[in-house]
């Protein structure tokens, strides 16, 4: 017990002096508050790279992993976004220290790139491996998780007003993996909450309420039950409210939340909470807009982001041409306006929304017959055509 | 750490002190009689709760007197918010462990306690009693628009360890720890309590909802708990599912779900969730049940305070509570009779609350129920 | 809630157990005592003071007379849920059995009839032997108290039969060595019969019984009857208060039948157990009347003393209900719900005594339906005890 608290503190110590340092560099004169403009500390923000071509880490990934990353590039290259791809294999490797794990190339690529784009994983079950989510997130420190759901136009769901993001804290919390069994039959999990973490995911998830024009952010806890842990993250984010006066911050319990979500998803813009809250609520968020094949996703962290697509691999469909590759190009289009390619953006999307709301070309998992192949040729054209 | 230690050790030895008691052996003989009340009348403790809990009590107790239902209320105001006025702990848990039952408004929880106490009085409430087992039978009311239809599933959750143990410190400032513990004994006894309500209520089916992939020694045990127990129940159907894929599934397709058993966080969430695909907090009804005792209370625990005193709020959950206590005294006629007139309110839908849709006032919901009711003709009748 | 568990607590011995296997750790458990038995108790099926109960009505008039305690229970609000099982008497196959058998495990208590077991071939274990056996239910209680006013041979009888209820001649180990020679094993061990000494004296000290007498044929069967004797005085010596004689089991039965009085609690072995009790029933007015209790260390089950089928006056209303009524009278008591037992025992006690509403094996007219009726108005007229 008493390693990991070390292990933790180490961890902390780096991460106070390092946002000490980084607080220290962004104060200047120009802005005497001291406040962080910009949470986006990897130098893949600002404009700086904005004409040169980019360098972009993708995953294809597993089962109809390769044929959706396919699509996805094959729309890129139509609205000519300035990225140059380089694709990694990421299917574990016995390391030196005898455990498997990710290939040494695939980290180093995300490391150069500081940008990448993931397809399905499949975690082998089993023991001695560990999902392989959970090893990318670690490597690259991926601390917040990003999940834009909105209803779609074309795709008729019970629910036809969701606009909601959510955030998620996705390094600690009840996921810390801290576990024992202290006598037979009693066993221990420790969920950690750190001011340091909640404070990164609080200011992150204001920052992005900013940039992206959002109204509201909405901090879901259970500090009514977990006084100290809970009641940490709160704090945190009141503190982080403060800061971002023209967002407005409101607090919310678990369960309420839970009960009004399902009966008015319009009462929320942007929610934001610990890990194992985060995991609950995108996911149902994305059932109300109609699954994970519509939901993109997004991992922001230290040593850069990683988007995704968090649907399953989908093994039976694998190679026929007939998956749905709309959850990956939007977890692209998210990766662009990360980097501030929001004109490619924008087009790509209007383009995929036009795409599914005329449904003319929609794949099996939306009700259509469409191949994959002609939903993605159906998107490039209409990129080219307007 | 020393605190972990102690708490631990507390919450070790109530797993085997609580062990005793299930051990079923041979009582030979049972002289002592528990104290039964000599008349007729039953009485059940009434704690309003906060918020609106009072004009939904009233409410109660409105359609109560109007029926003459042989019920008599023991009222304790019983409240977090307000220390000073608030009953005892003991005298409350008393009072239940006597008449076995109670009829329960919801008790805030403020964010924080003045005496800096992690326990809040719900939780101490609920392990004085050893209130174990959380029932919330979620069924789509005829009358109520929903995005839902067919909804009918009951989530058992159990609610006295996981994560509210109310364990928590911050060994290093800035970095809090929270305990979620798990034991094997009150995993089995919350499994038992789903099949053996899936059996006494011919249900189907019970889902495990859990997050063992991830927490593989917490909700393992959890889970494995209630694989164990399944075993012993042939004749029903048993599925797991990851808490996540559960939610997801709950708000695309609910009527794939039966009874739910739930570990305490989990259960609070797919509650809600759930009791908002039907029409929200105001018209779920719940239970928590002790070996001995049981506390009626409505479905969603949310104290409503934003509408105190206006009038406003909806009697069915606390009326359908009621009408659950009714059935588990043996009075099962006006039980009955005060579900079916709460039904028939909300089918004709010409008075209806606000938060259904309406624009009637609590109180002229409950004239309408009281207008509705269908008094059985002979008070013998309330022993069929 | 305390008194409740007072209620609940088990025997002396029970306890013992449960203070001998909490004071150790689940490792010392483990790895110091090899031969301790861990079954992990399955908690009761008791929920906010209602209690699950298994419900095997068996064959012949079993299943009528569970309808009439279930309406019984019902008007006296009694907090019990029953859990109906039946098991098919035509299935060769024992899928309903086990499930019966789990389904008792799981609540704890069960009510029951005769089950039939319609197999004849030799290696078929009984089906009420093997609920009994597979449960560990190894002591039987009977209690055999006259009714003032029925007509019976002797009055005012008051005694308790406790009875080893799982081995010695019921052991069902029979086979043919040689043609024409069969040999029929008794099997008596020393736990077993220490078990179920220890319970006697138990349950006498508890229920303030003065004398018990140990009922056997030691003087033929020297070696097994001869243990279970050894066993029953060597226990009496740590109860000094309590009385202990033994008696031959042919003599037992010859005093039963003229002085039955001298007789407070008895104990004996299984096959001796069934004979005496059979003789106690016939004593106070026949079959229909007393109520068996079975007791294991975890699991209790309540039937009728005699344990017949009654198929002759199956479906024909004449079924004396008073026996399993008994049954689901004990069970109440058993439960800790001393009121609604009471209260039952009392309407009984009206109907059979005092309206003399007998049915045709107590000598009356009355149907099934009457007896039951009359103790229903009773109750209604007494107690509306909703809960």
């Amino acid at each position: 017990m008493v390693s990991y608290v070390k292990n933790l503190i180490s961890g902390n110590l780096k991460g106070k002096i390092w946002e000490k340092l980084s607080k220290f560099l962004q104060k200047n004169p120009q802005n005497p508050s001291g406040t962080s403009k910009n949470v986006r500390l990897s130098p893949v923000s600002g404009s700086r790279y904005f004409s040169e071509l980019k360098k972009c880490t993708i995953i294809p990934g597993d089962g109809i992993g390769p044929e959706i990353s396919e699509a996805v590039q094959k729309i890129f290259d139509a609205a000519k976004v300035p990225i140059e791809w380089e694709s990694v294999d990421v299917t574990p490797v016995r390391g030196p220290d005898g455990k498997f794990g990710i290939p040494q190339a695939a980290i180093d690529s995300v490391n150069k790139n500081k940008i990448g784009l993931k397809g399905p994983l499949m975690t082998p079950v089993g023991k001695g491996h560990r999902s392989l989510n959970l090893a990318l997130r670690k490597e690259f420190n991926l601390y917040a998780n990003v999940r834009p759901c909105r209803s779609l136009e074309g795709y008729k769901t019970l629910y036809d007003n969701v606009d909601v993001i959510t955030i998620r804290e996705n390094t600690e919390g009840e996921y810390s993996g801290i576990e024992h069994e202290i006598v037979e039959g009693v066993v221990q999990s420790i969920k950690l909450i750190t001011e340091d973490a909640s404070m990164r995911v609080a200011e992150f998830a204001f920052q992005y309420a900013k940039d992206n024009n959002r109204k509201k952010v909405t901090a879901v806890h259970k500090a009514n039950i977990m006084r100290m842990s809970d009641g940490l993250f709160l704090r945190c984010c009141r503190e982080m409210a403060k800061k971002y006066p023209d967002v407005k911050f409101e607090e919310r319990y678990l369960d309420t939340v839970c009960l009004n979500m399902v009966q008015d998803p319009s009462l929320y813009d942007v929610l934001v909470m610990p890990n194992l809250y985060g995991d609950i609520l995108s996911d149902m968020c994305a059932g109300l807009v109609g699954g994970l094949g519509l939901t993109p996703s997004g991992n922001i962290g230290i040593n850069g982001a990683l988007f995704e697509s968090v649907h399953g691999t989908a093994p039976d469909i694998a190679g026929q041409d007939k998956a749905n590759p709309t959850a990956l190009l939007l977890s692209a289009v998210m990766m662009l306006r990360y980097m501030n390619l929001n004109d490619h953006a924008d087009k790509i999307q209007h383009a995929c929304f036009d795409t599914i709301k005329e449904a003319k070309y929609l794949t099996g998992d939306l009700g259509g017959k469409a191949k994959c192949s002609e939903f993605t040729n159906e998107i490039c054209r209409k990129i080219t055509q307007g | 750490m020393s605190v972990i230690a102690r708490n631990v050790n507390r919450l070790a030895l109530q797993v085997i002190s609580s062990s005793v008691r299930s051990i079923h052996c041979t009582a030979a003989n049972a002289t002592a009689g528990i104290e039964e009340r000599p008349d007729a009348r039953t009485s059940c403790t009434l704690i309003p709760g906060d918020g609106v809990g009072p004009e939904l009590m009233h409410s109660v107790q409105e359609v109560f007197k109007a029926s003459g239902i042989p019920v008599d209320f023991e009222a304790y105001f019983f409240s977090e918010v307000n220390p000073t006025l608030s009953a005892p702990l003991d005298v409350v848990a008393n009072s239940i462990q006597k008449n076995r039952v109670c009829l329960k408004g919801i008790l805030a929880s403020p964010d924080y306690s003045n005496t800096g106490e992690l326990q809040t009085l719900n939780m101490k409430l609920r392990n004085a009693l050893d209130l174990y087992a959380n029932v919330v039978h979620v069924k789509s009311l005829s009358g109520i628009k929903s995005r839902h239809e067919n909804i009918d599933c009951v989530i058992i959750r159990e609610q006295t360890e996981g994560e509210y143990s109310a364990l928590e410190h911050e060994g290093v400032k800035g970095v809090v720890e929270c305990l979620k513990i798990v034991t094997a004994k009150k995993s089995l006894r919350i499994a038992k309590f789903a099949f053996d309500y899936a059996t006494k209520n011919q249900r189907r089916k019970v889902t495990a909802v859990h997050k063992a992939n991830i927490m593989k020694l917490g909700d393992g045990l959890f889970l494995k708990s209630c694989e164990d127990m399944a075993k012993l129940y042939p004749k029903i159907e048993f599925e797991k599912m990851i808490v996540d894929n559960c939610t997801m599934q709950m708000v695309s397709k609910p009527q794939q779900f039966d009874v739910m058993v739930t570990p305490n966080l989990y259960g609070n969430i797919v509650d809600n969730l759930a009791c908002g695909l039907v029409g929200g907090a105001g018209v779920v009804a719940g239970a928590s049940y002790s070996a001995n005792a049981v506390v009626f209370e409505p479905g969603a625990r949310h104290t409503y305070s934003e509408a105190v005193g206006k009038n406003i709020a909806n009697p069915t959950a606390m009326l359908l509570a009621a009408s659950k206590m009714l059935r588990h005294i043996n009075l099962p006629v006006y039980g009955d009779m005060i579900r079916n007139a709460v039904e028939k309110v909300i089918r004709d839908g010409k008075v209806r609350t606000k938060d259904i849709g309406g624009q009637s006032s609590t109180q002229e919901f409950t004239y309408a129920v009281i207008a509705n009711l269908e008094i059985p003709k002979a008070a013998k009748a309330a022993a069929v | 809630m305390t008194s409740r568990i007072i209620l609940r607590a088990p025997t002396a011995l029970g306890r013992q157990l449960i203070r001998g296997q909490h004071t150790m750790s689940a490792f010392e458990m483990q790895h110091k005592t090899p031969l301790t038995k861990r079954i992990d108790p399955i908690p009761v099926a008791m929920y906010g003071g209602r209690q699950a109960v298994s419900m095997l009505p068996g064959g012949g008039i079993g299943p009528e007379l569970m309808s009439y305690v279930r309406d019984v229970f019902k008007y006296a609000g009694a907090p019990v849920d029953f859990e109906t099982v039946d098991i098919d008497p035509n299935s060769e196959s024992n899928d309903d059995l086990d499930y019966a058998i789990t389904s008792i495990k799981r609540n704890g208590v069960a009510i029951k009839g005769n089950i039939e077991t319609k197999s004849k071939s030799a290696e078929t274990l009984s089906r009420n032997v093997a609920i009994r056996n597979e449960l560990d239910l190894y002591v039987n209680v009977l209690h055999c108290k006259s009714y003032p006013g029925l007509p019976a041979r002797q009055k005012n009888i008051d005694l308790m039969i406790i009875r080893q209820n799982t081995e010695g001649e019921y052991a069902m180990l029979e086979h043919e060595c040689i043609d024409g020679v069969i040999e029929s094993m008794k099997v008596v061990t020393a736990s077993n019969s220490e078990r179920v000494a220890r319970f006697a004296f138990e349950f006498a000290k508890r229920n303030g019984r003065k004398k018990i007498t140990t009922i056997h044929k030691a003087n033929i069967m020297k070696l097994s009857d001869g243990l279970f004797l050894e066993t029953s005085k060597r226990i009496a010596k740590e109860y000094p208060e309590i009385e202990h004689n033994e008696m031959i089991i042919d003599n037992c039965c010859m005093q039963l039948v003229s002085n039955p009085h001298q007789f407070d609690v008895m104990l004996m072995t299984n096959l001796y157990g069934s004979i005496v009790s059979n003789v106690c029933c016939g004593l106070i007015g026949g079959a229909g009347l007393l109520s068996g209790r079975n007791y294991g260390d975890h699991y209790a089950i309540f039937e009728p003393a005699t344990r017949n089928t009654g198929k002759a006056i199956a479906g024909k209303n004449v079924a004396n209900p008073i026996a399993m009524l008994n049954a689901g009278i004990d069970m109440l008591h058993h439960l800790g719900h001393v009121q609604h037992a009471d209260l039952i025992t009392k309407a009984m006690v009206k109907t059979i005594c005092e309206d003399k509403i007998h049915t045709p094996d107590l000598g009356g007219t009355a149907k099934s339906t009457d007896v039951i009726q009359n103790i229903i108005d009773y109750i209604l007229t007494v107690d509306v005890r909703p809960w």
